[in-house]
């Protein structure tokens, strides 16, 4: 307990240290109290043990004149007696596990497009579309507080897993299967997560981030989203909109409102609207975004995104052009 | 005694032992004892090498953001780790122990299929040998021990690595079946006059029942491994999600292997520690019916609980809930061995020596890997907290606080019986607390890391509130660990050269190995030991009194 508020202690303001144990919507809070209750069953079976242990190693170690223990067999009465009491233990988890199952992951016969949010998992990075609105965006998912949302999973390639603690259960994404959940946020804020099935190369770069709005900011961003930037005016961007269309660029991403219409990578229509880029490997500054188009294969190792070797130019233009996809 | 047993050794008689076995005896052999003796070396050699890999992997991880190495050999690091781990550490050591010590114990003079028994070792060696040349080729296998399709197959694992640790798994996988219907075998048959089945000692007692688990899991693992490689060298679809196949499917296949493994893994662990503590306590084990009967109940239950490594995976609430139910119920049986161990020293005469050492940490160790155990036959639970490091630290408590602690109590315990000689008891109690003070720095705090939210198999991380922290800790428990080690050979090297010569039972303990010299003549027993009771040589230092198992 003391190294836990240790650690709970350093950590960032604002951020939570136990994100399984600080829950922000109704289905995580379910599980966090079941799990607060089980936790003190078995630290409280574990100090029986260790209570038993220390008590008979201090009590009955060997004794000059007494080399040998007394001669017991066993005593079925209290054998059948803890074995009873374990069942009861156990039974009594096992309710209230049923009872946590069915609230943190409600059982809904909602036809197959109902998703308010669909998430296609990738290697490495998540694709986010909102069917209801058209909205297209990647690794980062906004969404209204106090609304519970069925996400639907699909995977483009091999298993992941999809999970933001604060928020309720881990999800598998599967090849050749739609899983649900439910998420809900109670707070604005955002709330970290991560890829949790072992994925291949960059599992551990495959983070997430849902960021909670109130219902009008949420709007707002909605409406941002859906509107296309306007095409660059000024040097350098308009050569890096130019440099865009010219190089391998388009053939693995979108951007709204220009022929590029590559579906392999993230869509970029708005990647300046992002926090982090890379799923969660850089703050999305104009420096990162340079840095990521020298070297991706240096900053993420093994992501599919190529190092096409360009000229400083080049790579100053392109980012100025990204920097404008707000 | 003497009218039964061969002539303790004496040191003129170690010396000679010492300097005869020559390089063809050791390759040729089909005799349990040397075959025991190659298990356990081979488990030995692997061990240090899966040490150093989880060493090099705690140092990536030690700090945030860290560039020591990449993903692809982070990913091949704890592929390798776990596979070598498993198959050929932890499993091997308890063959090893088993083959050597069970004809011992019912008073045989070898296991039932002498040259059967060479084969397993054999296909052991050499499919490790196999596994570890991929690197070599420049391909180790990088998608983890679990192999998820379709991960697995061809289009996202192109290169060999998948193959090698596939055909690798297949020998040693026939090797290990053959020795558990060799056990099995054994015990049913070569039992001596008077050793009944209800008068065995309880390590046969799990060691047989492991053996059945061993019959009944392992070809489900030969099966899955030829269909991935079928899928991947000749293009069918059993685990890819086109064409009628299913990724799920290889999931169902792997852990109905899979978790009546880990019952593998520690059934004869349980057995190690069922027969140390009492000898120790100099008290007859406390409940043997109920320690031997819920031992069964585990090995049946076993079978029915491996779909908790997958609530994850979305299949229903029916599915969940049947096999959270099966995970509950396996908790009981292993809660009643624990609390049969820890009655046992209760009124005992108790005798610390590091083998006891080991076997009371080993009970608290193994409580609390039980206990996060039960946490994750909690669905909800489950859901929050399967593929983070409470997971990591879940398995590392089960089988190294459990089984490791357990194996290094049974190799202070019989090491005298192996060698002729005692171990260091000085050394021992360095190597035992280096191993305490490691182990738990090491693996408690991954619990919180995991409640932290730091998922599995991540070859680096942001640096998340608390995170940095408790991986350093994590990373020096792991080197004091490491440390731990060079304690326990280092007094294998002394004891071969300096150690008391210990005589026929050292410990005065109470079954049928100790009835023979250390090390055992080839034929183990000149005569076959009389046995009234489940605590032969009790009945002999005692033959005015009557032990009260000789009735049962």
């Amino acid at each position: 307990m003391a190294i836990y508020r240790m650690v709970a202690e350093s950590a960032r303001p604002g951020a939570d240290a136990f994100p399984v144990f600080d829950p922000h919507s109704p289905y995580a809070h379910s599980i966090a109290s079941l799990a607060h209750g089980v936790l003190y069953v078995c630290l409280g079976i574990l100090l029986i043990v260790t209570g038993l242990v220390a008590f008979s190693l201090r009590r009955f170690r060997e004794k000059p004149g007494n080399e040998e223990g007394r001669l017991i067999y066993g005593n079925t009465k209290l054998e059948i007696g803890y074995t009873a009491a374990f069942v009861v233990i156990l039974g009594v988890i096992s309710i209230f596990s049923l009872r946590a199952m069915s609230s943190s992951d409600p059982q809904t016969h909602l036809p197959k497009n109902a998703n308010n949010v669909l998430i296609v998992a990738h290697q490495w990075w998540w694709e986010v579309h909102y069917p209801a609105s058209g909205v297209v965006t990647a690794n980062e998912i906004h969404i209204p507080v106090h609304e519970p949302l069925r996400f639907g999973f699909r995977s483009a390639d091999v298993i992941h897993d999809f999970w933001v603690p604060e928020l309720g259960r881990k999800m598998d994404v599967i090849p050749g299967v739609e899983n649900h959940s439910w998420i809900a946020a109670d707070n604005p804020g955002t709330y970290y997560g991560a890829c949790a099935e072992f994925c291949g190369k960059e599992h551990a770069w495959m983070r997430i981030r849902v960021i909670g709005q109130s219902p009008a900011d949420f709007a707002r961003w909605q409406q941002q989203q859906l509107t296309v930037p306007a095409p660059p005016t000024a040097a350098p961007a308009m050569q890096g909109a130019e440099y865009f269309q010219m190089l391998a660029c388009p053939s693995c991403h979108t951007i709204g409102g220009t022929p590029a219409h590559g579906i392999v990578g993230p869509n970029l229509t708005h990647v300046a609207s992002r926090e982090t880029l890379a799923a969660g490997r850089l703050e999305n500054t104009p420096d990162n975004l340079e840095h990521w188009l020298r070297e991706p294969d240096l900053i993420k190792p093994g992501s599919y995104m190529p190092n096409l070797h360009l000229p400083r130019e080049q790579l100053q233009a392109l980012t100025a052009y990204l920097e404008t996809l707000k | 005694m003497s009218e039964l047993a061969v002539r303790p050794a004496t040191i003129e008689d170690l010396k000679e032992f010492e300097g005869k076995g020559t390089l063809l005896s050791w390759l040729s052999t089909c005799d349990h004892k040397q075959i025991g003796i190659l298990y356990l070396i081979t488990a030995l050699g692997f061990f240090l090498v899966a040490g150093c890999e989880a060493l090099v992997m705690r140092l990536q991880l030690a700090v945030p953001n860290n560039h020591l190495f990449g993903p692809e050999v982070y990913n091949e690091l704890f592929t390798l780790h776990g596979t070598t781990m498993i198959f050929l550490v932890v499993v091997p050591t308890l063959l090893g122990l088993s083959v050597y010590l069970v004809p011992l114990m019912i008073g045989a003079r070898d296991m039932a299929f002498p040259r059967l028994n060479a084969l397993a070792y054999w296909l052991l060696l050499f499919g490790g040998i196999f596994l570890y040349s991929s690197i070599l080729f420049g391909n180790a296998p990088d998608m983890g021990w679990f192999s998820y399709a379709p991960l697995s197959e061809k289009p996202y694992s192109a290169l060999g690595g998948v193959d090698f640790w596939a055909l690798g798994l297949f020998a040693i996988g026939i090797g290990t079946i053959s020795t558990g219907i060799n056990l099995i075998v054994t015990v049913f048959a070569l039992r001596a006059p008077g050793m009944t089945m209800k008068r065995l000692p309880l390590f046969t007692w799990m060691a047989m029942v492991n053996s059945f688990l061993i019959v009944f899991a392992l070809p489900a693992l030969n099966a899955a491994l030829a269909m991935l490689l079928i899928d991947r060298g000749l293009h069918a679809r059993f685990f890819t999600a086109d064409a009628g196949g299913s990724p799920i499917l290889w999931q169902h296949f792997f852990w109905s292997f899979g978790h009546p493994e880990v019952y593998i893994m520690v059934l004869p662990a349980f057995g190690i520690i069922s027969e140390v503590i009492p000898v120790f306590s100099r008290k007859p084990i406390f409940g043997y019916g109920f320690v031997a009967a819920s031992t069964v109940a585990i090995g049946m239950l076993s079978f029915a609980v491996w779909a908790h490594h997958m609530f994850a995976v979305g299949m229903g609430h029916a599915m969940d809930i049947f096999f959270a139910f099966g995970s509950m119920l396996i908790a009981v049986p292993t809660g009643i061995k624990v609390f049969n161990w820890v009655f046992t020293m209760w009124g005992g005469s108790i005798r610390y020596t590091t083998a006891m050492k080991f076997a009371t940490a080993f009970l608290i160790e193994f409580t609390i890997g039980g206990l996060s155990g039960v946490i994750f036959a909690v669905v909800p639970m489950d859901w929050q907290l399967t593929d983070t490091y409470v997971v990591v630290a879940h398995i590392h408590y089960v089988l190294f606080g459990g089984t490791m602690f357990a194996v290094f109590a049974g190799l202070y315990y019989w090491w005298p019986k192996f060698t002729g000689r005692l171990l260091n008891e000085r050394l021992g109690a360095w190597h035992f607390w280096t191993t305490v003070i490691g182990f738990n720095a090491t693996f408690f705090v991954q619990h919180m890391l995991g409640i932290a939210g730091m998922t599995r198999r991540v070859w680096t991380y942001p640096n998340l509130p608390g995170w940095a922290v408790m991986n350093m800790i994590s990373t020096i428990g792991a080197f004091v660990l490491g440390a731990s080690t060079f304690f326990l050979l280092w007094n294998f090297v002394w004891s071969r050269k300096n150690g008391q010569v210990a005589g026929n039972n050292p410990w005065e303990a109470w079954t049928l190995e100790w009835a023979t010299s250390s090390p055992p003549p080839i034929y183990n027993f000149a005569q076959i030991p009389p046995v009234h009771g489940a605590r032969p040589l009790w009945d002999l230092h005692h033959p005015d009194k009557q032990d009260r198992f000789m009735d049962k």
